[in-house]
């Protein structure tokens, strides 16, 4: 298992640097051509969730069948990335994929506060891991790293993902409560070296959530743990992107940092329970040539 | 060796700006408030850098032109803008602000495909900040005593203002604003290659209806500008521009009690420590060295790197200088657009094969360039030595030179090695060090952890041979009045 202190230190972040930096790329112009191939993107890396203390099995395979096919036929879109659900539900949601290679993907460790006891939050991992789910999203414990508990919030991760095993490990920071940039920057570090497949940046229960400035930083932490070590860790924003203009720009902002490889469902996915809906919508208006009524599209 | 790819997956495709302009066939002189033909009814042709093909044709103005835009500014300052009352004087600065805004978009078209800096600079940076510029002054109209209590402040006269081609509309607003407000009238002359918007700016003085004579626009090459300098019926002297120039003009105006301001060439130092905050600092250099092509006077021209952190930011600046998009500048996704002219070309070119032959080391990005026009690929040599022509002389264009320095008095020491004294930038997290370094650098402006950042609120200026006077700011009244 791989062990505190970190291998490469984080850098400082300059705030008012990374926020300037990040809104150039909401500066692009994206259109036609590029809109097209931008919008199926969007849709092949998305992870599309529900996690409501509500949702029901029948929930759960309507987002199922949903995720298998967004869109009509005509339209050409590819299938979401995978479907993400609370540990209950995932063996209904793997019953619901079968034979579709869609990956279900689970929340765990006591989403979305984590303030469970170890023992706990490794046993919620295993039953999704036992369940079916083939990805698993944890939540660091964000109090314990405020309060300068660097080394515990490393072995909790390296923990979780030793009792993962096979399953992808997506780190969640809550990057809302962490505030800071430098706090972003320090902690995707020490994901990635505790073990991480992907980070991600909020639960989405908390705002801000999926932020381009904040998502920039930890894009920024990928691509140069890469250059340093050759490894490829995912990074996935989620909470808060609503638009199809908004996933553009985090597309943008992929491209521009960390390059082609990034662009794809394998290291870069999207959180979303309600972008889904805006991306057809525009990707039917792009194929069509006219926008159409809301009412022409499903309501997820 | 890991290595990122920057390839062709989604690709961006084409977005120019396709808002309609109104650019003419052909532009006269504005003189007492009305278009005329230059008096040798003669014409000379404004490129576009893209193309290389003619935009426009642009009034050559004549010593006569010359004169009569004198007498009519002198009219219009004795009979109608000094005597004004200074609330009356505002309220046309604020219209004339306002017309700027409603036209910015406009005005940002010609001004890229006059001068071929990129729509998202034009758009972005240039014309909110001319309109802020005219907002700003005409706030100060009525509030000079407030500027300068106690000292009754009253306006020089006749401003004879001189204009270079990399900013040419806020260069305009920079000189026109501060001296309206404060009660004299203008003779302004615009750059050879870029006088297109200044005529527009002509028509929304017009449109504000600015009474006839206040400002007067007269075009024409280096010999209008010269004799418009030394006329005798001009007050004060503005120019911005090379320091050439600029030390020629102080010789012609010296002993004639004439007021002059210069605001001349720079060689900037953009100081990064290991310290700093890396990525944000290697995005700050990209903007003070490619903004605008790089024809900045204030530009971070030299790079001088911690000697422990040199070869990573080099590495990552390499990495970073093959995402910049060169091309259209009406392309809304342009990042770099053309070299202003021909000779500007010529002159850069030259300087980096100096570079080239002096032993440094030039890296510089593979994207290709368009056919026609004229074109240089953002680049930066490593190597450098202080003594190397690209570490003394200004390149004005998108070129960087990168030095090293091992410890904080070295880099005040390299940083000050320069007959300029414009501006500089410090990159560090560490506060204390920040205002350490910023009160030992012979410079006007002194960015820290950022780059090329302007406010009309904020004085811009130089030391040395990069001239004296302030502009922007309540500074930038003080060569406006007579105290």
């Amino acid at each position: 298992m791989p062990s505190f202190p970190l291998q490469h230190p984080a850098p400082p972040v300059d705030q008012i640097g990374v926020e300037e930096r990040a809104s150039k790329f909401t500066k692009r112009s994206i259109k036609n051509d590029a809109k097209k191939t931008g919008l199926k993107l969007a849709v092949s890396m998305m992870d599309l969730t529900t996690l409501e203390g509500a949702d029901s099995k029948g929930k759960v395979s309507h987002l199922c069948r949903k995720a298998l096919r967004p869109m009509a036929d005509r339209y050409d879109c590819p299938p979401c990335a995978a479907v993400c659900v609370y540990p209950n539900l995932v063996e209904h949601a793997v019953k619901e994929l079968e034979g579709s290679g869609i990956p279900v993907a689970s929340v765990a460790t006591g989403f979305p506060s984590g303030q469970y006891p170890r023992k706990l939050r490794l046993a919620d991992v295993s039953y999704a891991v036992e369940s079916g789910a083939k990805e698993i999203d944890m939540v660091i414990s964000r109090g314990c790293f405020l309060e300068g508990g660097l080394h515990e919030v490393f072995d909790e991760i390296a923990a979780t993902k030793e009792v993962c095993g096979e399953a992808h490990l997506k780190v969640i920071f809550e990057t809302g409560e962490l505030k800071t940039y430098d706090n972003v920057r320090l902690v995707s570090q020490l994901a990635i070296e505790a073990g991480a497949d992907f980070i991600k940046t909020s639960t989405g229960k908390v705002s801000p959530a999926a932020t381009l400035p904040v998502t920039l930083v930890m894009v920024e932490a990928v691509r140069d743990h890469f250059l340093a070590t050759g490894k490829k860790i995912g990074v996935k924003p989620a909470g808060g992107i609503r638009t199809a203009k908004q996933a553009l720009q985090f597309l943008v902002m992929v491209k521009e940092t960390v390059g082609d490889e990034w662009l794809s469902p394998e290291l870069f996915r999207f959180g979303a329970s309600s972008l889904l809906g805006d991306v057809e919508l525009q990707l039917a208006k792009l194929i069509d040539g006219n926008y159409q009524s809301a009412k022409y599209f499903s309501k997820g | 060796m890991s290595e990122l790819k920057f390839g062709g997956l989604f690709e961006y495709s084409p977005a120019p700006e396709s808002t309609p302009v109104k650019l003419k066939k052909q532009y006269d002189l504005f003189i007492n408030g009305e278009f005329v033909a230059p008096s040798g009814e003669k014409y000379f042709g404004s490129v576009n850098p893209a193309t290389g093909k003619r935009l426009a044709r642009i009034a050559k103005a004549e010593a006569a032109d010359v004169d009569a835009a004198v007498t009519a500014a002198r009219k219009a300052y004795e009979k109608t803008w000094s005597k004004m009352a200074p609330p009356e004087r505002g309220k046309y600065l604020f219209r004339i602000a306002r017309i700027i805004q409603e036209k910015a978009r406009e005005l940002a078209i010609l001004e890229s495909m006059d001068g071929g800096k990129p729509i998202k600079e034009s758009r972005d940076v240039d014309l909110p900040l001319v309109a802020a510029h005219f907002f700003y002054y005409a706030g100060w109209a009525d509030k000079l005593n407030y500027a300068f209590p106690g000292k009754n402040p009253k306006p020089v006269g006749v401003a004879g203002q001189v204009i270079p081609w990399n900013f040419p509309l806020l260069m305009a607003a920079w000189k026109i604003a501060p001296a309206l407000a404060s009660g004299n009238t203008v003779v302004l002359k615009p750059a050879e290659s870029t006088s297109v918007t200044a005529m527009h700016l002509a028509e929304i003085f017009q449109e504000a209806g600015l009474p006839e004579g206040v400002v007067n626009i007269v075009t024409g090459a280096g010999d209008v500008g010269e004799y418009l300098v030394g006329h005798g019926g001009i007050d004060k002297v503005a120019f911005t521009g090379s320091t050439a120039v600029g030390k020629k003009i102080a010789k012609s105006v010296a002993g004639t009690g004439v007021k002059l301001t210069l605001e001349l060439g720079g060689k900037a130092a953009n100081i990064v420590f290991d310290d700093a905050p890396i990525e944000q600092a290697v995005e700050g250099v990209i903007n003070g060295i490619y903004f605008n092509q790089g024809h900045v006077c204030c530009a971070g021209s030299r790079l001088l790197l911690q000697e422990s952190i040199h070869d990573e930011f080099v590495a990552r600046l390499e990495r970073r200088i093959k995402t910049l998009r060169v091309g259209d500048p009406l392309d809304k996704n342009t990042d770099v657009g053309a070299i202003n002219s021909k000779e500007q070309l010529d002159r850069i070119t030259n300087l980096v094969n100096s570079g080239i032959e002096e032993g440094a080391t030039l890296y510089e990005t593979d994207c290709p360039l368009p056919g026609d026009g004229f074109w240089f690929r953002p680049s930066f040599f490593t190597k450098v030595a202080s003594s190397h022509r690209i570490a003394r002389e200004e390149i004005f264009g998108p070129v960087l030179s990168i030095l090293t320095f091992r410890t904080p008095d070295e880099a005040v020491i390299r940083a000050n090695d320069t007959c300029y004294g414009l501006s500089a930038g410090i990159w560090t997290d560490k506060g204390s060090k920040i205002f350490q370094i910023a009160d030992r650098l012979q410079a006007g402006v002194i960015w820290a952890n950022t780059f090329n950042k302007f406010d009309p609120t904020s004085p811009f200026g130089g030391y040395l041979e990069s001239g004296f006077g302030r502009e922007g700011g309540m500074h930038g009244l003080m060569p406006y009045v007579q105290l």
